[in-house]
């Protein structure tokens, strides 16, 4: 079994960290596969990340995926790159029946104008920060509290596992969608913290599920027993030598959670439970688009498409890392 | 058998509990009923002290659960904001909704496992990666992106839907938001059995079959659906639950007034009988349709045995 490999191959070169470090990969028919197009690493061993990495470059899925999610973060930083006209300047004089101006690149009229005459592109813009915020920001408090609670299960097992997991499945017997509206709805105004809190309170439990799994395949492994017969102490164990090994899954849950998340925000804000004004949001935006859709389409569709890409991008980079790093897969 | 779904069910008390404990928590502890009844005006001091006394809100969050479950053991879920008993309102949703669920379940059964086959069998095809496309833009479309646009194409445009779906929601006008309801997990679906039956065609036990000169048919059907089924199982019964809880957004842009029209109701209005209620009836949903997947796997997988 190739997790069984001694410390001295890795070192040859010979076989790429990557077998030694997947626990579950252990069909016989894709390991020798892994060897021939890990590609020959001459001199220094590859680790699983940086594996992963040389792969990944590879990929146009990868490459267009981070490319779209670079661009929104800068989008979310700095709105006024983008474009000129302030979100909420409104002119009602500006008909939103007017077309859009498709040639117009990036001008405040090229995706037209919404009821209330605010350009529709600007309004696109500056929502943007708030969707990568509350996507950002819940994933990471996410990882780090279900990743901590998932570490603990998962390497003490017993009764501490007993007791964290019947609190995992207490969370997870309430719906999400129903959980976060019943919190939200009890705040008048609602922040990107207050919509942050609410989705992370009720969805660390999937990192938690997923991090207790993966915690308990590696914990079995040879390197652990050497590290403890070598005197390491439980904290040094478990974040040394356990949780790089373990947070491969890991980190492609949270990427796709994050698309996740935006997509909650956005269900949320559409419900009119999400962000209150005079917040800028996609998922309100489109709400409000909604009785103008036989007149005015454009009001729905252009948010509707940015939110899908920005979703859509999250999706594709977990995908594209789960493949680099599941050599299973290859 | 019946030992492993009697432990089941004792093991589940623990979990009902909590979930609901936690939900009535959140209704009770951070919103406010009483002053919900009222609306944006005030309610006189005196006249909400006395509602909180009579739906014992005076008393400690977990004496008011206490209460709670009492009435509930007996039948009472309370009354709803429009005086009905809650109960009442549960005997016109949930019919609706079970509908609408089960439409989306076949949905998800007959094209989500099909796709997922014919892709798996075809890996690195052209089909395969546009089929792979395909699901990764339904996942990524939310849900009230696209019942809007079908509502208005299908609906208001072609008109080969009503845009609104009657009080009754007969079968036939479920058709199309069963559908929508249906398509993320009906992508996942794709996406699982496809994994998974990539993986199980390299198995040791399709060579066999295939060598003992098994037709192709066979082969696929019996035995490499069947093992490839199982994480597929998971999926679709944890998704009952989903489905019956998470047709908030669908039901409200069909205006189809099952579980989650009502829930919408109760929770904008803050009303916790509703809420609450409703919430106790969808986990005990969830908690039962997971015991059934578990069930299912021995039907499966001979090979896993219940004592």
């Amino acid at each position: 079994m190739p997790d069984q490999a001694p410390e001295a191959l890795k070192k040859s070169g010979a076989l790429s960290e990557t077998e030694t470090l997947k626990k579950e990969a252990i069909p016989t028919a894709a390991a020798p596969a892994t060897v021939v197009e890990a590609g020959p690493a001459p001199g220094r061993p590859r680790s699983l990340w940086s594996d992963a990495w040389h792969e990944l470059r590879r990929r146009p899925t990868f490459l267009i995926a981070a490319t779209i999610i670079l661009v929104l973060f800068v989008m979310a930083a700095f709105p006024g790159w983008f474009t000129s006209v302030s979100p909420r300047e409104a002119d009602l004089t500006t008909n939103y029946l007017k077309e859009p101006q498709l040639t117009h690149f990036f001008s405040p009229e090229w995706l037209g104008y919404n009821q209330q005459g605010q350009s529709i592109w600007a309004r696109m813009v500056h929502g943007t920060r708030a969707s990568i915020i509350i996507g950002v920001a819940v994933t990471a408090i996410v990882l780090v509290f279900g990743g901590l609670v998932g570490m603990l299960a998962g390497y003490f097992g017993g009764w501490i596992d007993a007791i964290l997991s019947r609190i995992v499945d207490v969370f997870l017997g309430i719906p999400f969608l129903l959980g976060t509206m019943v919190i939200l709805v009890s705040f008048d105004t609602r922040t990107e913290w207050t919509v942050i809190m609410a989705l992370a309170f009720l969805g660390w439990t999937t990192i938690a599920r997923v991090m207790r799994g993966s915690v308990i395949s590696v914990k079995q492994a040879d390197y652990v027993a050497a590290a403890r017969s070598l005197g390491a102490g439980t904290w040094r164990i478990m974040l040394r030598h356990i949780l790089p090994n373990a947070l491969a899954p890991v980190i492609v849950v949270a990427m796709v959670a994050l698309g996740g998340y935006i997509t909650a925000e956005a269900v949320l804000s559409f419900l009119g439970i999400g962000l209150t004004e005079p917040a800028i949001s996609w998922g309100g935006d489109i709400n409000r688009a909604q009785d103008r859709i036989r007149v005015a389409e454009h009001i729905l569709l252009y948010p509707s498409i940015l939110l899908s890409i920005t979703i859509l991008s999250f999706l594709m980079l977990g995908d594209a890392v789960r493949d680099a790093l599941d050599p299973k897969l290859r | 058998m019946g030992r492993y779904v009697l432990r089941r069910l004792i093991q589940m008390i623990p979990v009902f509990v909590g979930a609901t404990f936690l939900i009535f928590v959140m209704v009770y502890a951070l919103g406010d009923p009483v002053s919900a009844l009222f609306g944006d005006r005030g309610p006189d001091p005196a006249t909400a002290k006395a509602l909180r006394e009579e739906f014992n809100l005076d008393k400690p969050v977990w004496q008011q659960y206490l209460l709670y479950m009492g009435d509930i053991l007996t039948g009472d879920f309370g009354t709803a904001f429009n005086g009905e008993p809650v109960t009442a309102l549960m005997d016109r949703a949930f019919p609706i909704s079970f509908r609408l669920m089960v439409t989306a379940l076949v949905f998800e059964m007959l094209i989500g496992i099909t796709l997922g086959v014919i892709t798996g069998l075809r890996r690195g095809r052209s089909l395969d990666t546009s089929v792979l496309v395909l699901t990764l833009a339904v996942i990524a479309v939310p849900t009230f992106v696209l019942g809007t646009t079908a509502q208005y194409f299908l609906g208001v445009e072609f008109g080969w839907i009503d845009p609104a779906v009657s009080p009754d929601a007969r079968l036939d006008e479920l058709i199309v938001p069963g559908l929508i309801l249906s398509l993320v997990s009906l992508a996942y679906v794709t996406r699982l059995t496809r994994t998974s039956v990539a993986e199980n065609t390299r198995a040791d036990y399709i060579r066999t079959a295939v060598a003992k000169g098994l037709p192709r048919r066979r082969v696929t059907v019996r035995h490499l659906l069947r093992n490839s089924l199982i994480p597929v199982i998971t999926y679709l019964g944890a998704d009952v639950g989903t489905l019956m809880a998470g047709a908030i957004v669908t039901e409200r842009i069909f205006n189809i007034q099952g579980v989650g029209y009502q829930l919408y109701q109760g929770i904008l209005r803050q009303n916790s009988p509703t809420v609450v209620g409703f919430v106790v009836v969808l986990v005990l949903i969830f908690l039962l349709a997971n015991l059934l997947v578990d069930l299912m796997y021995a039907v499966l997988d001979p090979r896993i045995r219940y004592a």
